[in-house]
């Protein structure tokens, strides 16, 4: 009888549980291992910054940038064994303006040593077919083609003397998930050393993303010839095979509490 | 003492099961529950993360007519889409948007929405809950954008109320404004007109309306097909560009082999949906007649089944119309649950 009890309760705190809302405050288990991705959004050599800075692109065009905007998402992270931690349901825009978005926190890592890491450079197809989304994927943010439905998986705006356009801005917004101009970009990457992540741990991998690959390899841009992409199509694929190779990863630090 | 814990801790049980169910169509009778009609196919969509309510509905039906959506609070979705013109708007070849701007398009009815595979004349959105977006943001029809439209619902404690009520708390944000409108627009269902009866074996046809129903599947049922009147393809039926020049579905897929396609509409409902064709360029039926018997521009991207138009008797014209009206539903457009007030 004791046994069909605790039975019984044990069910009814699993139901519980179950119909708890999503966002009660979890309670805090100091012991859980942590991971968080570092986006830091360069210009070549320099710290991208915002509207005053003057760069020069592969063609030799100088340009400001004035947002800076991309799509993370579908993030896979392998062990040194092989097996392979997903962040199901992980979407996140990062944001040159807004400092809290560039760090990604893992939720529910898995302890292990990590050797690669794969994520998307977008939103994968699913979500572009399916309807409101909420979270980073809120079409309040301004990254979902109204008239075209989809979204805008990355997006860089800025200015240049080179441009053709009287307000003398380039404005590139990349999306298309279908077809042979499918601008989603799958990047994997090696880390320089094991992302050694135990309980009271906390392991921070730093990736750049570089503005002058946009322009470059395997096209060289010219921002007086092609000063726009809003409608994806080539212009749009053709800058995704440019921003392909932007990231690296320049760091791995672990630090135990 | 242990029993009455054991009872008690299944009662907790089988509440904690009940209040996890979101069913949406648990009665068949509930008028706000989404029902397939007899002998229609799967419908695209359901409603699925959207569980339909009445109350969702009436939110989706106060921001539908709601002006505050449009940036000078002029425009509702309503304005364009009334109740009595199935939800077009009659007599309008193109619509005005804030300050008597003109778009290029005819205004569609909205009707039999959760079966339509993409939205608007060039198809280009994929989704009934993202539909709205595009209207809302167009400069030429709304011109507003969320983070105004969520400031003006914030002031209205009816806003705030009802978003409590339909999602658990008072937050209004651009997705739950997106599902509560799919609500009421998805719940635009009509099938009561009388070839919906004829076949439910619930009314007869006259001689003429039998003969025209013959000339209809003869000679339109390839692409208005059958029960919603459309295959939702996207095709060039032969309509000359105007000076606007629309290229229809290249809009979209920038491909040479879609110009001047565009979404095949319902012929459902067309007593009350003039004038027709994308652009409104027909003000009647007879027009569309003449069109498809004569007037077929042809081009590179002109839908293969229409290279020699549709020629017609005088009597299977006048049969055809006749079968036409059979299609119009007036228990939708009068339908109290859709009106404004």
């Amino acid at each position: 009888m004791k046994k069909l009890l605790s039975l019984t309760m044990l069910l009814l705190l699993i139901f519980a549980y179950g119909c708890k809302r999503k966002d009660d405050p979890k309670p805090n288990v100091p012991t859980a291992p942590s991971l968080k991705l570092s986006f830091k959004n360069f210009v070549g050599n320099d710290t991208l910054s915002l509207n005053n800075e003057w760069y020069q692109n592969a063609n030799g065009d100088s340009f400001s940038v004035t947002m800076y905007k991309y799509y993370i998402s579908n993030i896979v992270l392998t062990k040194d064994d092989g097996s392979q931690f997903i962040d199901t349901n992980g979407y996140y825009l990062i944001n040159s303006t807004d400092a809290a978005s560039k760090v990604i926190d893992i939720k529910n890592i898995t302890a292990g040593n990590y050797t690669k890491i794969q994520f998307l450079v977008g939103v994968d197809s699913l979500r572009n077919v399916s309807g409101a989304q909420t979270g980073a994927l809120d079409p309040f943010f301004g990254m979902f083609w109204d008239w075209n439905s989809g979204y805008i998986m990355a997006k860089l705006e800025g200015n240049s003397p080179q441009s053709p356009n009287l307000s003398k801005q380039f404005v590139y917004h990349v999306g298309g998930f279908t077809g042979e101009n499918n601008v989603l970009k799958t990047i994997q990457l090696t880390l320089p050393q094991k992302a050694t992540v135990v309980s009271n741990s906390s392991s921070i991998i730093e990736i750049k993303s570089d503005v002058l690959e946009w322009f470059k390899t395997p096209t060289t841009i010219s921002i007086n010839s092609f000063p726009g992409a809003m409608n994806g199509g080539k212009p749009a694929k053709t800058i995704s095979d440019n921003y392909a190779d932007m990231f690296t990863i320049t760091s791995v630090i672990t630090s135990m509490e | 003492m242990k029993g009455a814990i054991c009872w008690g801790v299944s009662i907790c049980f089988v509440l904690s099961i009940e209040s996890c169910k979101t069913d949406p169509n648990l009665n068949p009778e509930d008028p706000y529950s989404f029902q397939i009609p007899n002998g229609w196919p799967k419908a695209r969509y359901n409603f699925e993360n959207n569980p339909v309510s009445q109350v969702g509905f009436e939110l989706g039906k106060k921001l539908f007519f709601d002006k505050r959506l449009s940036r000078d609070n002029t425009i509702s979705c309503g304005s364009c889409h009334q109740p009595f013109s199935a939800f077009a708007q009659i007599g309008h070849d193109i619509s005005h948007g804030v300050e008597d701007r003109l778009g290029t398009r005819n205004s569609p009815p909205l009707f039999n929405l959760n079966w339509h595979p993409s939205f608007f004349w060039d198809g280009g959105v994929n989704h009934l809950e993202v539909q709205p977006i595009n209207p809302i943001q167009n400069p030429l029809e709304m011109d507003e954008n969320f983070t105004n439209i969520i400031a003006k619902l914030n002031l209205d404690t009816d806003y705030k109320s009802r978003f409590s009520t339909v999602y658990g708390n008072d937050s209004i944000t651009t997705p739950r404004i997106l599902k509560a409108l799919a609500q009421f627009m998805g719940l635009l269902i009509s099938h009561q007109s009388k070839y919906d009866k004829y076949k439910q074996g619930d009314a007869s046809f006259t001689a003429s309306e039998i003969s025209g129903y013959t000339v209809f599947q003869n000679n339109c049922a390839s692409c208005h097909k059958e029960p919603l009147f459309s295959d939702f393809s996207l095709r060039n039926n032969g309509l000359k560009p105007s000076a606007v020049n629309d290229s229809g579905r290249a809009h979209i897929t920038l491909n040479p082999a879609d110009l001047y396609k565009f979404k095949v509409p319902s012929l459902r409902n067309l007593k009350y949906t003039t004038p027709y064709m994308h652009d409104g360029r027909f003000s009647s039926l007879e027009q569309v007649l003449d069109h498809y018997a004569t007037g077929i521009h042809s081009s590179a991207t002109l839908d293969p089944l229409l290279m020699n138009g549709i020629q017609l008797s005088s009597q299977q014209r006048s049969d055809l119309l006749v079968f036409l009206q059979t299609l119009d539903d007036e228990a939708f457009i009068k339908d109290k649950r859709f009106q404004e007030k």
